[in-house]
């Protein structure tokens, strides 16, 4: 698989990164550069071997259903470039 | 256990210009899980507060922030999975679906693509007496809910409020077996009913705790059945998905026209276009919601915050030990046991509160008929007269039960126990003990109803003579007789008192 600047283009959108124009060729090409050392790794056959999920052998931990966080409106808009009666205000946001 | 058994009903078709045709309707259904805490957080999921104090670190997606799962909704899965009859996967795992919007702080919502916790069940639709609908569910996966954003406060800027994020779902996809705007609406509610029962889902539309996305497509009649006979897509036609509705009456209408504009593109030598449609009820009309280029492209992969989700047999067993009797069962035991119409079970099964109250009037009543008559016409009736719930009903069952006692005993009749009703219902009291002291006890003793019926004949010879001639007037000495008795005199009694008397 290749990454043309096309697709390079979309997956900066998607990522809502800004990439001007004349970076997109250097990003295409270290798109496939990762993606060739990804084919490489494919090459080893891992038929049969289960995907691992964690280096030491736990559990998911779970959590009570009781109410523990929260009432800390001020610390959670704190870092918000604007925040107004107790909401996140944002650029208008158009369906 | 006690089943119903049902016919299919026939599929809703629509006469198109050319040909008739045939809907295929599938529809993914947002339950928000009951719990007090998030699914991954412990910030609280009461409705209403001060936006954003129902709000975690994690919620927020500061850096640095882990989710950790909140057991319970897990288990409200697996109950719900259970009550849907399905199979309940003891192993699951968590995906990240990525997107961007203001009221989603992590740029992701964490979701189960690859292994839902559960996998398939069934829902039966009732559609009337004998007739019902088999849903296939295909999987059931809990995910986290979004902010909320709102659009009108400000001209220039959108308002985020996080206090749902986070907030536990259930996505509850079925199979494309539901056949018409109907059937939709009625396994929305059917759904919404199996939830309340269980607990799971507080089943509040208004508040977009349950709200669904409807896939929609049409086909020529045949080609369903070969879908049914294949499972292979390929014989059915291509369909938009309808998003985020919360009201069964729209559900109806966006299907509906839905279904009228892919009708009118394919007969007009078209194709329908695979997309998201949004339903404008003002308009009456769908409508594309992205762009192609736009689409969406979720880049589903493993959430490496969490480890894949395993349970036990064991507590699986214990959930489903906790079960409710299912409204299936509950109404197929009281058509069976308790001697109902169908339709009489089904009303009183609508709701557990009501079909509580319904089981408790029996046990001191012992007549289910009797009983299902009283509660759905006279104690329904009454309150719906005083806008007033079950909830707040001034009569307890065990009254409502003396009452039904009374009437079954042959102790009053069925017009003095509306009367017994009114009195209980405003004054309160032990029926039994209201008919001995205010002398209410129905009269059976023919010899006293005879004297009755005499005296009545005696003092009217000129009816006596007309109603000779016409046995129809006959009607007329019961009514008086009955007045004379004060409405006490058992009425089958009287009737054939005075039709021996006045017998040519």
């Amino acid at each position: 698989m290749s990454i043309d600047l096309e697709t390079a283009a979309r997956v900066a959108k998607l990522a809502r990164i800004r990439v001007e124009e004349e970076a997109l060729p250097a990003l295409a090409a270290e798109f496939n550069t990762i993606l060739g050392f990804i084919e490489q790794l494919e090459e080893v056959d891992v038929e049969g071997v289960e995907p691992m999920t964690s280096v030491t052998p736990m559990a998911l931990r779970r959590r009570d259903d009781v109410v523990t966080d929260g009432d800390q409106q001020d610390k959670i808009l704190k870092t918000a470039p604007d925040a107004r009666e107790g909401f996140f205000a944002v650029p208008k946001v158009v369906e | 256990m006690l089943d119903l058994t049902f016919e299919t009903p026939k599929p809703k078709v629509i006469a198109g210009a050319k040909h008739d045709w045939e809907l295929v309707i599938g529809m993914e259904i947002h339950a928000q899980v009951s719990s007090n805490a998030k699914l991954f957080s412990g910030a609280s999921t009461k409705f209403g507060a001060e936006p954003n104090s129902n709000v975690a670190f994690v919620d927020a997606a500061m850096p640095g922030m882990l989710p950790v799962i909140n057991n319970y909704c897990v288990e409200q899965a697996v109950r719900t999975g259970l009550g849907l009859k399905a199979d309940i996967n003891l192993f699951s795992a968590f995906d990240r679906k990525n997107y961007f919007y203001p009221d989603q702080p992590a740029g992701y919502q964490i979701s189960q693509l690859y292994h839902p916790i559960v996998g398939e069940g069934e829902v039966i639709v009732d559609m009337g007496p004998g007739v019902a609908r088999r849903v296939r569910i295909e999987r059931i996966h809990l995910e986290q809910d979004a902010g909320k954003s709102i659009h009108d406060m400000d001209p220039n800027s959108s308002f985020v409020d996080l206090n749902r994020a986070g907030v536990a779902l259930m996505e509850i996809v079925s199979r494309p077996d539901i056949r018409g705007p109907e059937e939709a609406a009625a396994y929305m509610l059917k759904l919404r009913q199996i939830l309340r029962y269980l607990g799971t889902c507080d089943g509040d539309m208004q508040s977009g705790n349950l709200r669904a996305d409807v896939n929609v497509s049409v086909c020529r009649p045949g080609q369903y059945e070969k879908y049914q006979e294949t499972q292979d897509f390929s014989h059915l036609g291509t369909r938009c998905e309808i998003k985020n509705m919360n009201s069964t009456r729209f559900i109806q209408q966006a299907i509906e026209v839905e279904a009228r504009r892919q009708i009118a593109i394919l007969e007009g030598g078209g194709e329908v276009d695979q997309e998201t449609r949004g339903f404008d009820p003002d308009r009456g009309e769908t409508r594309t919601q992205r762009s192609k280029e736009e689409a969406h492209d979720y880049r589903y992969f493993p959430d490496p915050d969490l480890l894949p989700l395993e349970i036990e047999q064991d507590w699986v067993d214990e959930i489903a030990k906790t079960l409710p009797e299912l409204p299936d069962e509950k109404k197929a035991r009281f058509v069976k046991v308790l001697g109902l119409s169908e339709y009489d079970a089904g009303v009183l099964t609508a709701d557990t509160v009501n079909a509580d109250y319904f089981e408790e009037v029996v046990a001191t009543g012992k007549d289910g008929k009797l009983s299902a008559n009283w509660v759905i016409n006279e104690l329904f009736g009454r309150l719906k007269k005083d806008d007033k719930d079950i909830e707040d009903c001034p009569v307890s069952p065990a009254q409502l039960g003396g009452i039904v006692a009374l009437i079954k005993a042959g102790d009053i009749s069925g017009k003095i126990a509306k009367d017994l009703f009114e009195i209980v219902y405003t004054e309160g009291g032990d029926p039994a003990q209201i008919v001995d002291a205010r002398g209410m006890k129905q009269v059976t003793d023919t010899g006293a109803i005879e004297t009755a019926v005499d005296e009545i004949i005696a003092a009217n010879p000129d009816q006596v003579e007309k109603a000779k001639a016409n046995p129809k007037l006959a009607g007329w000495f019961v009514g008086q007789v009955m007045k004379a008795t004060g409405g006490k005199a058992n009425p089958k009694v009287v009737n054939e008192l005075v039709a021996a008397k006045l017998a040519p």
